[in-house]
């Protein structure tokens, strides 16, 4: 680890203002961000620490709709959420380890974008609105790429919102090492249709897997997506898995989500 | 007799107050005021050519005390392998210098180069960054039988890749080649025992300091055996005397053999110690611990086994390809041939062996013993190739291993691969394995799962593996350049306590609850009284060190040789004590007793008498009371065991779950039963491991892609099931006092070939013709295995 500042302000303005400085780096649960400055992979200026922001944090309900507070961390998600979106609360439940939980916020995981984390799924798979000091960012326009959104400078998820679907489930097949997702699928039905969001498997990050959806939308039975098959085109393939593999684990997860939604 | 603390008590282990409380003393606990800091300059290439090494610019950094490369270690000598091997043709084996610091090529990705010594880690850390190192990148040898064909060399000044040639038994091939050849059925398995990383939870860690007044270095270290490292910088790599030079490996967090080894970091500090005048610490991270760890397994394999009509094994013939990695680490040619040819007939009665080993430098770390070291390798080749014929055949593959077992009444068995087995009872074994695993129950349970959609499979296995390494004579004929005795001294303290100083070093074994077992129960005192002393050489008579589950089969009857002399001397002083002959003082439950008279004294009287000698016989006996032996084995022991598991595995997506594991283990005697289950335990924790999750992936560039815990899968607690452990059918070693055989290694032989074969068993019950899939059986393995077949 390089020697770096570390500010922790107590609203978003005063985040804003120390994210001004050269090379400053925001700074949320920490569970990507301290190992790869521990292994020297960056060398930030300043760490601007989010955790004492008090307006970022906490879950609250708003209507058809639950809005997380950006540094919530997923164990208060997962404590907190059960009752009006049960797969959002056994998503967060099972991200990493307790320690993991405790630490690491939603709006880190969302702004990092790594292709195999679960909450950019939930988000996708919600129409989730993502919410900025600045403005407020529709899912489908903000996960621009593995590692990539649509935040700019000094902007920070300081909430995001979530409809409420009618049903709901995220499946997880868990690559063993990291345990972040292999793949992971998330299916949420709403009144006007249903949303696929696929983890874990592109080199594009998440991503809608529409005729999933258009099959689910008319028929929300495993039957309906039994015969498809989800794109290999940019799948990812490593050692834990070819692009056939993970394509078919996505048509596997699928289908079990909406057992366990049904 | 203290029956809840002597042998055959499960006491609660006491190392365990200070583990559990965060009071255990590691190496890297250890600090001091004029301590600094070093950090090395590893390869990022797996074989490259040092062009030029320009350490001006770091040396000018802050707090630089010293920077050191493989010029300055140019003269000094190589860390030599531990074990001659010579091959079929009579030539010794291709043995390579391995130097501290890289010197002219750089051989493995993480093979250090260079060093800065610094006031603190982040300053050195900082220096090695701005080294400039040109070191011009090569095509990397990684596939093993790529490497025996290429004209590229790891080292280029022996012309070959390949370290040995070695065969097993010589004189059996012919036979063997015509037995197989003539053979009414013969079963071919190709396989590969996966590379491991040891991945000990303590990383490495070597504080070096020397003295200018006295002209001497202590080593504090991460070892499993101190004397033999402290041997190893005197023999052969700095030539330091051994009476100038302690050695000391405070606890040991973890090191399943890979701190067996002497290690260049260790010469290093030493080094800078001297020239600074300084301590000097170097404290391995886990991205070093990955790449530098001597790695465990690897070996490529060929095996047949040939039987007749009627299931009767006829002969075992295999060709392996063992990797040594980059260099000799110090037990790497042992490993592949004499702890693992030597197993090669297993618990059978086959009369004919033969196994060739073509050891393989590749641009990979170095490979050396790992947790069960050879015998796992001949325990998978047999077990999976046996399981094989069975299904072949159409036999039960249980009736198909009893069918070949040795017998209770054939022993002292001589193997067909060379050893004297002395006692065991395979059948009884295996009976208790059915028992135990309630193996009556599995079509039920396999019912059951199928009503989940899951294929449930049934593995089983037979093991023997050698332990109690090992007597002298024999390992210096076969090549060994060390004895594998051990020592121990018992010093009765004038008080009547004692302190037990043995040269085994635990690393998480339990000596310090066990050995005092050993102790009390022989004297007839609480096991409490007992301490023991282990990890520094200044304290210690000698040691062989921990490995090859050796401690309480070898240094425990050093142990227990000391004793009997602490008795025999202690019954002289009785017997002055009590005006009495020596032939007719006995000792029970601690007091010392002339037969047929209620005359006693209390071994706490004898001991402080030993050290006040008023009124002593001071002609006949010297004051004091403690004595030393040394133990040379005149056997290996045989430990053995019946494995079973049951497995579930999902169709949909490949993936394995062990839902029983049972474990039959014949240790012979037990001194402590819960220690020997939480060995048991362990090992079954790390063979499932290998079966299941652990993947050392390198790929065609030496880049080690499962070089952290986001790659590489360590087994955890949901990986694994409740364990059915049973040692007590036990057959007593019949040539060491304690009748002792060896629990460390046991649960991880027996445990791979035991899963996979569950495995096959499930894929096969589904109706897929799968009959072998490589470890680890990963979901993706398992899924393309049951959509290939």
């Amino acid at each position: 680890m390089y020697a770096f500042d570390i500010e922790r302000p107590s609203s978003v303005a005063d985040a804003v203002a120390a994210l001004g400085a050269e090379d400053a780096q925001a700074l949320g649960g920490g569970q990507t961000l301290i190992p790869t400055l521990k292994q020297r992979l960056a060398a930030p200026s300043k760490l601007v620490s989010l955790g004492s922001v008090t307006e970022m944090q906490g879950v609250a309900s708003e209507g058809g709709s639950i809005r997380i507070g950006g540094a919530t961390n997923h164990a208060t998600v997962a404590a907190q959420v059960g009752g009006t979106y049960p797969a959002l609360a056994d998503l967060a439940a099972n991200i990493g380890d307790p320690a993991v939980r405790n630490r690491g916020t939603i709006g880190g995981s969302l702004a990092n974008n790594d292709p195999a984390a679960c909450y950019p799924a939930a988000a996708l798979a919600s129409g989730a609105t993502i919410i900025t000091n600045k403005r407020q960012i529709a899912a489908d326009e903000y996960f621009q790429g593995m590692f990539t959104t649509a935040l700019g400078e000094g902007e920070i998820i300081t909430g995001v919102l979530f409809p409420v679907p009618e049903q709901a489930s995220y499946q997880k097949f868990v690559q063993p090492a990291s345990r972040f997702a292999l793949v992971g699928v998330f299916v949420a039905k709403y009144s006007d249709g249903v949303r696929v969001a696929v983890t874990g498997a592109s080199n594009e990050g998440v991503q809608r897997w529409s005729a999933a959806e258009e099959a689910l939308s008319a028929n929300f039975s495993a039957d309906a997506v039994s015969g498809l098959n989800f794109p290999t085109d940019d799948l990812i393939a490593d050692l834990h898995g070819s692009a056939e593999y993970r394509a078919h684990l996505v048509k596997v997860m699928t289908g079990r989500a909406v057992v366990a939604a049904s | 007799m203290p029956k809840d603390t002597g042998i055959g008590a499960a006491t609660t282990r006491r190392e365990d107050v200070r583990f559990l409380t965060g009071r255990g003393q590691y190496t890297d606990d250890i600090q001091t005021q004029s301590e600094c800091a070093a950090v090395f300059a590893r390869s990022t290439v797996a074989n490259g050519k040092i062009k030029s090494i320009d350490t001006s610019a770091a040396a000018a950094m802050p707090g630089v005390l010293a920077i050191f490369t493989g010029d300055d270690f140019a003269e000094v000598g190589g860390n030599p392998a531990g074990w001659l091997i010579n091959s079929r043709d009579g030539t010794p084996m291709h043995e390579p210098k391995r130097p501290v610091l890289a010197h002219g090529k750089v051989r493995h990705v993480g093979d250090a180069y260079a060093a800065v010594i610094a006031e603190t880690v982040a300053q050195a850390r900082d220096a090695v960054e701005a080294i400039e190192a040109d070191i011009e990148e090569l095509p990397a040898i990684v596939d093993m039988k790529g490497a025996l064909a290429s004209d590229n060399y790891v080292h280029d000044e022996i012309g070959t890749n390949q370290c040995f040639d070695w065969g097993w038994i010589e004189d059996n091939r012919a036979a063997t080649d015509e037995a197989i050849k003539n053979a009414h059925h013969v079963t071919t398995l190709e396989l590969v025992n996966n590379r491991l990383v040891p991945n000990a939870m303590e990383p490495r860690c070597s504080i070096g300091h020397y003295n200018p007044g006295t002209d001497e270095y202590t080593l504090h270290t991460t070892s499993q055996n101190p004397h033999l490292t402290r041997l190893l910088i005197s023999a052969f790599v700095m030539g330091i005397p051994e009476n100038k030079l302690t050695v000391i490996a405070p606890d040991v967090g973890g090191g399943f053999g890979s701190k067996i080894y002497h290690y260049g970091e260790e010469a290093l500090v030493l080094a800078a110690a001297k020239k600074l005048g300084r301590t000097v610490k170097w404290t391995a991270d886990r991205t070093e611990a990955f790449l530098t760890d001597a790695h465990g397994r690897d070996h490529v394999t060929k095996i047949e086994l040939a039987l007749d009509a009627e299931g009767n094994f006829l002969a075992f013939r295999t060709e392996t390809m063992a990797n040594v990695g980059a260099y000799l680490s110090n037990f790497s040619t042992a490993t592949p041939t004499f702890l693992h040819g030597t197993l090669m007939a297993g618990n059978y009665t086959v009369p004919l062996v033969y196994v060739n080993v073509k050891a393989v430098f590749t641009n990979t770390a170095p490979v050396d013993a790992y947790r069960g070291a050879g015998r796992p390798e001949a325990t998978f080749s047999l077990e999976r190739v046996i399981d094989k014929a069975a299904r072949e055949l159409g036999m039960d593959p249980i009736e198909l291993r009893r069918k070949n077992f040795v017998k209770p009444d054939q022993y002292p068995f001589a193997s067909a691969a060379g050893l004297e087995y002395d006692s065991g009872n395979y059948d009884a074994l295996m009976d208790q394995m059915e028992k135990v695993a309630d193996k009556a129950g599995f079509e039920a349970r396999r019912k059951e799962s199928e009503a989940k959609g899951l294929l449930r499979g049934f593995g089983v296995n037979a093991y023997i593996e050698a332990c109690g390494i090992a007597p002298s004579n024999l390992v210096g004929v076969l090549g060994s350049r060390v004895g594998l005795y051990d020592a121990a001294t018992v010093r009765v303290n004038a008080t009547g306590n004692l302190s037990v100083m043995v040269g085994a070093h635990s690393h998480g074994q339990g000596h310090e609850t066990v050995f005092p077992q050993v102790v009390a129960e022989m004297l007839g005192i609480e096991a409490e009284s007992i301490d023991i002393v282990h990890g520094d050489t200044s304290k210690i008579p000698f040691g062989m060190g921990t490995y090859g589950s050796r401690s309480l089969a070898v240094c425990g009857s050093a142990v227990v040789r000391a004793t009997e002399k602490i008795i025999n001397k202690a019954k002289k002083i009785a017997a002055h004590m009590l005006e009495a002959s020596d032939e007719d003082i006995t000792l029970k439950d601690g007091v010392f007793s002339v037969a047929g008279t209620d005359k006693s004294v209390s071994f706490g009287e004898v001991a402080l008498k030993a050290y006040i000698p008023h009124e002593f016989p001071l002609e006949d006996i010297e004051p004091g009371l403690e004595e030393t032996a040394f133990y040379d084995p005149a056997n290996f022991t045989y430990p053995s065991g019946a494995y079973c598991c049951e497995v579930e595995v999902d169709p949909e997506t490949g993936k394995v779950r062990v839902d029983r594991m049972t474990a039959v283990d014949d240790f012979g005697n037990v001194i402590n039963p819960m220690v020997v289950t939480g060995q048991v335990h362990g090992g079954l924790g790390q063979g499932i491991g290998q079966a299941l999750v652990e993947n050392t992936t390198y790929d065609e560039n030496g880049q080690l892609l499962s070089a952290s815990y986001m790659d590489y899968t360590m087994p955890r607690a949901d990986d694994l099931p409740f364990y059915i452990v049973d040692h007590s059918k036990g057959n007593p070693c019949t040539h060491n006092p304690l009748g002792v055989k060896g629990c460390g290694e046991a649960g991880a032989i027996g445990s791979p070939p035991t899963v996979v074969n569950a495995v096959i068993d499930a894929l096969q019950s589904g109706g897929k013709n799968v009959t072998h899939i490589d470890m680890p059986m990963t979901p993706h393995r398992v899924w393309s295995a049951m959509n290939n077949a």
